[in-house]
């Protein structure tokens, strides 16, 4: 197994940069999901570490050696696609047999290597049958027989779930994490869906119109996003932000918004010190966020109208109005009182669970460093 | 059948029907199912009569390889042979030497039907999946071949025959179609059919170009190529202007102009030039049904996704 690394590695289509000055480690053995919406460059930066695309800038090492100018067959990977790319002609064992023909693997090698990946995968019994006579499950499942079985250094996977329906999905990505237990091998897989993110990556790197916004476990992802864009695009339903102003008055600190002021905690004091007279973003996890009656006296604490419910089954959105007509939705386990839509509530946040943003910027103003931005090594 | 229908309507199994089910509706269902019926049956209509125009031109000459040559002339004609004479065919097999100019037709059609595969594959090919210069205005001075008659060419081909030494040889009647636009086209249009990720998975897998052209392209684009063979068959067998004027005696001449020798030879042994005529469109009419589900496939394929 190797570990890559991608060292300020730009692409660029004409005028269009597809992938902006990407430094990123990807360690030996590790699970790491690069995160992002459509677009946002994902896909280019792992064709680039399988040499399907050239780089305009930067370079790329696989273990220690740079494989700018290396052959996508010569740099020890495999790659499994969105669309699966099996060869519709062939049956499964010649697909799964399809890399080691072209690597001159002898024949009697050949058959005890498809068998055993296809073992590997549950697909004994189809070896004779056409993709078109499997399900997408089993496709799927073809498609990682045929990378696993010339046994490369790195797996790099472009949203391989996708085309499979939900039920499937959540079996195919446990089994997904298993095969990399299993194989011990460096996985590469993007995917626009946080909830594989969060669930499959030891680490997971989010990008944005192409810039790496944030590298780090998922749980420190969740808890401490470093910008704005990473707080809302991870989480579902999203963190609530609410954009407003930093004053302090007498050592205590407050967020002035457009429908009143609420004092911050301590917890969040440091950041909010910095930060005084700037426009700011306030993020709270609906999680986080608690309803109380509306005569309640607590000082940290919004003045909001309940709007909708969206009942969950297991928990329940409320979406409340703040008095400015900002929206922030609560989120509620079914044992908690239900509240009333269109009564008035107040809402207070657990201190631990705020986090404050320079809305200017995006940047997260309690973070130590502004390189935790990058890979957070 | 209408009647079936409106009856089954009206007399539901499941009384819920009545429900849904309007007289207004009822009568609407009916109305619409005799229009499609009676629009399925102009359309028979129509077709027949399509295909009798085209069939009985066919069916004359195989009527009239059976008859004398005084049973052609009689008025009224004769439209079914009462005592078929398969004579004619043995005379002009033997005196039409239709068996040398078979060969000679068969050798060169699969000349110019494996030239045009086999550059047209490797046409498609390039315009299909590698990136070079000019790729575009290549493309389209590929395609502006088709325009141009191939009788405008006919004296710069036959000056380069000539030139190459190649006058009177099977090198020079089927050299100047080896290579096609409209082949180049059609292929170009299969393998772009071929999704993306397989050229990069195979490109993974350790595949070239010339590998994955072989193993993977062509396979899966074997129903544009099918209905290439027979195109460049159909053109390939009923040349005539150009082996007539490159070939100068009977040794590389071909079945069309064996055809007109006969009729030639044989003037007052017309059914014997219809027979000629019969042994000449045979292999075509065998080619054409066995490969008539490719040959639909190929000019559809790419038309609609999916």
């Amino acid at each position: 197994m190797a570990r890559v690394v991608l060292d300020h590695v730009t692409k660029r289509y004409g005028d269009v940069v597809a992938v902006n000055d990407l430094s990123l480690e990807i360690r030996d053995r590790e699970f790491l999901v690069l995160l992002g919406p459509s677009g946002c460059g994902k896909s280019t930066a792992l064709r680039m570490i399988a040499g399907l695309e050239d780089l305009s800038g930067g370079q790329i090492a696989i273990g220690d050696r740079v494989v700018n100018d290396v052959e996508p067959k010569d740099r020890d990977i495999a790659m499994v696609f969105q669309s699966y790319a099996l060869y519709p002609h062939m049956t499964v064992a010649r697909n799964i047999e399809f890399p080691l023909r072209s690597r001159k693997v002898p024949e009697n090698e050949r058959g005890p290597l498809v068998e055993e990946a296809a073992r590997a995968l549950g697909l004994s019994d189809l070896l004779d049958r056409k993709p078109a006579q499997l399900s997408g499950g089993q496709r799927q499942r073809v498609a990682l027989a045929r990378a696993i079985v010339r046994k490369p250094s790195v797996f790099l996977m472009d949203e391989p779930l996708s085309n499979l329906d939900a039920k499937l999905r959540v079996q195919t990505r446990a089994e997904l994490i298993e095969l990399q237990r299993r194989l011990d091998a460096t996985v590469v897989y993007v995917t626009h869906d946080q909830v594989e993110a969060m669930t499959m990556g030891h680490r997971i790197a989010i990008m944005s119109d192409g810039v790496l916004q944030q590298v780090g476990p998922p749980q420190d992802v969740y808890e401490r996003p470093a910008n704005l864009f990473v707080a809302r695009f991870i989480g579902a339903p999203p963190m609530n932000t609410i954009t407003g102003a930093i004053s302090s008055e007498g050592g205590a600190h407050y967020l002035v918004t457009a429908g009143g002021a609420i004092a911050l905690p301590s917890e969040i004091s440091g950041a909010a010190r910095n930060a005084t007279g700037l426009e700011v973003v306030l993020g709270v996890r609906p999680e986080h966020v608690r309803i109380l009656p509306h005569e309640s006296e607590t000082q940290f604490a919004l003045e909001a109208t309940v709007a909708v419910i969206e009942s969950l089954g297991h928990e329940r959105h409320v979406v409340c109005r703040l008095a400015d007509e900002q929206m922030v939705i609560v989120r509620q386990t079914v044992e908690t009182q239900r509240p009333v839509e269109g009564t008035a509530v107040r809402l207070s946040a657990d201190p631990v669970g705020l986090h404050l943003f320079d809305a200017a910027t995006g940047l997260r103003l309690d973070a130590p460093d502004p390189q935790s931005v990058g890979d957070g090594e | 059948m209408a009647t079936e229908f409106i009856e089954s309507v009206s007399k539901p199994a499941v009384p819920i029907i009545d429900l849904v089910v309007s007289e207004e509706d009822r009568v609407a269902i009916a109305k619409r199912h005799r229009r499609r019926r009676a629009s399925i049956a102009i359309r028979y209509v129509f077709l027949t009569f399509l295909a009798a125009i085209i069939l009985f031109p066919i069916y004359i000459t195989i009527v009239n390889s059976l008859l004398t040559p005084l049973q052609i002339a009689a008025r009224p004609p004769f439209f079914f042979p009462t005592k078929p004479t398969w004579g004619a065919y043995s005379d002009a097999w033997n005196a039409g030497h239709m068996s040398l100019y078979l060969m000679n037709s068969v050798i060169v059609t699969v000349l110019i039907v494996t030239g045009q595969i086999v550059t047209a594959t490797c046409a498609a090919y390039a315009f299909a999946f590698l990136e070079f210069p000019l790729k575009r205005t290549l493309f389209i001075i590929f395609l502006a071949t088709l325009m141009v008659p191939f009788e405008v060419t006919v004296i710069t081909n036959l000056t380069t025959v000539v030139n190459l030494g190649w006058y009177n040889s099977y090198a020079g009647l089927a050299a100047p179609f080896m290579a096609t636009g409209f082949g180049a086209f059609l292929l170009r249009q299969a393998f772009l059919g071929v999704p993306r990720d397989l050229r990069d998975a195979a490109a993974l897998d350790g595949y070239g170009h010339w590998r994955f052209m072989v193993r993977v392209a062509v396979p899966l684009a074997r129903p544009a190529m099918a209905a290439l063979a027979v195109f460049s068959f159909l053109g390939a067998w009923n040349q005539y202007l150009w082996p007539l004027i490159v070939t100068k005696d009977s040794r590389y001449r071909t079945l069309q102009i064996g055809l007109r020798q006969l009729r030639a030879t044989s003037l007052d042994q017309v059914n014997v030039t219809f027979a000629g005529v019969v042994i000449a469109a045979l292999p075509l009419i065998i080619l054409l049904v066995i490969f008539q589900k490719q040959l639909v496939r190929g000019l559809t394929a790419g038309a609609v996704k999916g």
